[in-house]
């Protein structure tokens, strides 16, 4: 694994959001733990996908990566620079190669600013072109997008859940990065435009060699454009491979329940299928279960598992898994 | 065989300062006894508000009806007066919603909001109600039912809080069941343990279903027959196994190729459908999946196609033969 083409290594990445109470003198009596101490890493060029349920910390991972949230513990290493460590005007100038598409193209565009402003607020903001220069290069990243240059001059509203995704991915361009967070690029879109969007991304990798960092709670989605897939449950890793290793031989009994889970638009096909039907809920981030965190809902639990938290270790070649069974 | 539920001509218009809105044109559709009937579009295409429609749910203003007839056990639903739907509502037709939050009453615990269907509709008594209702939470696996009458919805997980709305639709035992995309905000492992719930209870109790989403899996594995809506209007029904296995409409096909699949061996790209779905206010005089069809003809553009039958139990709403017609690049 360590070779050379490793862009982005993230150790032991920690995140807990505090819960305090008091008005006045606020007490420090538990934490959130978000995410618990992850490690994995991300070749470039390659597209590595974080599955998990809502709440699992994914969304927190990304952010933590990207420095967006300080994180509690841990390194996260991007080109050879441990962002963790340094600040100010340094971090700044790393943040132009990674970059971030959102969940909700509604909520993260500014609806008051014209797309051109949108678009060519990071170019502006990192001086890396002014007046005509800037408005070409905006047209260039629309064009790129697949929309049309004379949007510039249009407002957010004025667009289609697809094409606002689009203009979130063409600011997520405009500094060249090489790395970017895509956190539920296509879940708040249309069935029709998903693909659409999921194309896109694909195009633009191949394009300009981008890594991307795929974050999503849909299997199948993840699956199609990953070429490794990490799994999380609760805060921590429990499973990651290739994507179809993944499929084919998955390990963690997490990974077996949510790959059954996930229905597949063919009759015949689901009419063989047999469901592992997982009892209850994801356990509060709060306080999770002792030993595995997964024991409460696991269908082969042993012993060992409430007492002992299973090691996150390499089973194949580029296969971890976390579980006593394996 | 009389269908439970027959549906023929429907159409709802919304009046909006905007312009009027063509939510639903003129659909027919029915459901039989113990059936299980899917429909499936994408957001804007009519599926919540035709369903809301057969129930008069829609509000007016600025909704209205316009046209219709919903048969159910003899009776024209779009006749009869407001009690007497207000009695079939909840009681003989019952409805599990999406968001289970927003669908139950923060105020009120889960113990009153089960028992008040019963007591309105069955006539039982408080006392009875709810033992009835400790009962039905213990069916759709809520764990230490008797101890958790007394919770408020926000005491539940979002996948506990939609079994609380399935057990409040079983209440009354009805014979048909609408659920408007009741596993869309449900994570994927509570989604398969709900629709598990929900299959358990079908074959067993043989309620007739008609089950909502825009997601093209969650169908094929539940439904005995699948409508395709686009833009208010049907553009395909058949029986599961057809639309997925030999679908004939061009929006089904491009539907179906557009979604990512889990079990797929070869990555290969998908084909997304070009364009957008059109604008519901001003609609086209033509096949509204014209503008974005790669097998369109001249024909599309000056006449919408009725639906017709293609097969048997198979109908669908164009003018092309899929497998003689060629395909062409959409701009």
């Amino acid at each position: 694994m360590k070779e050379n083409n490793v862009l982005l290594e993230v150790k032991n990445l920690k995140k807990y959001f505090p819960i305090t109470t008091g008005i006045v003198i606020q007490r420090h009596v538990g934490d959130v733990k978000a995410v618990d101490g992850i490690s994995f890493y991300v070749k470039k060029g390659e597209t590595l996908g974080l599955v998990g349920e809502s709440g699992c910390g994914k969304t927190t991972t990304g952010r933590a990566i990207l420095q967006l949230e300080k994180p509690t513990a841990g390194n996260v290493i991007f080109e050879g620079e441990n962002l963790c460590k340094i600040s100010g005007e340094k971090l700044r100038k790393m943040r132009k190669k990674m970059q971030i598409i959102f969940q909700d193209p509604y909520a993260s565009l500014n609806p008051r600013l014209m797309v051109g402003d949108i678009v060519g607020e990071p170019l502006f903001v990192h001086n890396v072109a002014k007046g005509k220069k800037l408005k070409k290069r905006v047209r260039e990243l629309l064009e790129i997008v697949g929309l049309n240059p004379y949007f510039i001059t249009r407002y957010p509203h004025e667009f289609s859940g697809g094409q606002r995704q689009r203009i979130g991915v063409a600011r997520a361009l405009a500094l060249n990065p090489s790395f970017i967070v895509c956190d539920e690029p296509i879940s708040a879109l249309d069935v029709s435009i998903q693909a659409q969007i999921m194309n896109l991304l694909e195009d633009l990798q191949d394009e300009f060699g981008l890594t991307y960092l795929l974050i999503a709670h849909d299997l199948s989605v993840v699956r199609h454009i990953s070429d490794r897939i990490a799994v999380m449950y609760l805060g921590k890793l429990v499973e990651s491979t290739g994507s179809v290793e993944l499929y084919k031989n998955p390990q963690h009994p997490y990974t077996k329940a949510l790959l059954s889970a996930v229905p597949i638009p063919d009759p015949i096909v689901e009419e063989k299928r047999k469901r592992i039907i997982l009892k209850g809920d994801v356990p509060s981030p709060v306080n999770p279960p002792k030993g595995c965190n997964f024991n409460t809902r696991c269908s082969e639990v042993m012993d060992v598992c409430y007492e002992k938290e299973p090691e996150y270790k390499e089973v194949s070649t580029e296969h971890w898994v976390a579980c006593h069974k394996v | 065989m009389e269908p439970l539920l027959d549906v023929k001509n429907l159409t709802t218009r919304f009046y909006t300062p905007d312009g009027t809105v063509f939510a639903v044109n003129g659909v027919d559709f029915y459901v039989n006894k113990g059936e299980t009937l899917g429909i499936v579009g994408e957001s804007g295409c009519g599926k919540t508000v035709s369903v809301l429609s057969t129930m008069r749910l829609i509000p007016t203003p600025p909704g209205k009806i316009v046209s219709g007839e919903v048969l159910f056990e003899g009776k024209d639903l779009m006749k009869i007066n407001k009690d007497k739907i207000r009695k079939i509502r909840g009681k003989k037709i019952a409805m599990i919603f999406q968001d289970p939050m927003t669908s139950l009453n923060p105020v009120l615990t889960i113990n009153k909001q089960i028992s008040e269907v019963l007591q309105l509709h069955m006539k039982m008594t408080m006392k009875k109600a709810k033992n009835k209702v400790i009962e039905l939470l213990d069916m759709v696996g809520i764990p230490e039912a008797a101890d958790r009458i007394s919770d408020y919805p926000h005491q539940f997980s979002g996948g506990m809080r939609q079994r609380a709305m399935i057990a409040m639709a079983l209440a009354c035992n009805p014979q048909l069941i609408i659920a408007d995309e009741p596993t869309t905000a449900l994570d994927v492992t509570i989604q398969a343990q709900v629709i598990d719930i929900i299959k358990k209870l079908r074959d067993e109790l043989g309620t007739a279903i008609i089950w909502i989403t825009h997601d093209l899996g969650i169908i094929a594995g539940l439904a005995d027959r699948v409508n395709v809506m686009y833009a208010g209007y049907i553009v395909e029904t058949a029986s599961c196994k057809d639309v997925y296995g030999n679908p004939k409409h061009p929006y089904t096909l491009g539907l179906l190729s557009s979604v990512p699949r889990l079990d797929e061996i070869h990555k290969k790209r998908l084909t997304s459908i070009k364009g957008l779905p059109p604008d519901l206010i001003d609609m086209p005089e033509c096949c509204p999946f014209a503008p974005r069809c790669s097998y369109r003809i001249d024909k599309c553009f000056k006449k919408n196609p009725k639906l017709r039958t293609v097969g048997p139990d198979h109908k669908i709403a164009c003018w092309i033969d899929i497998e003689t017609a060629t395909k062409k690049e959409v701009a």
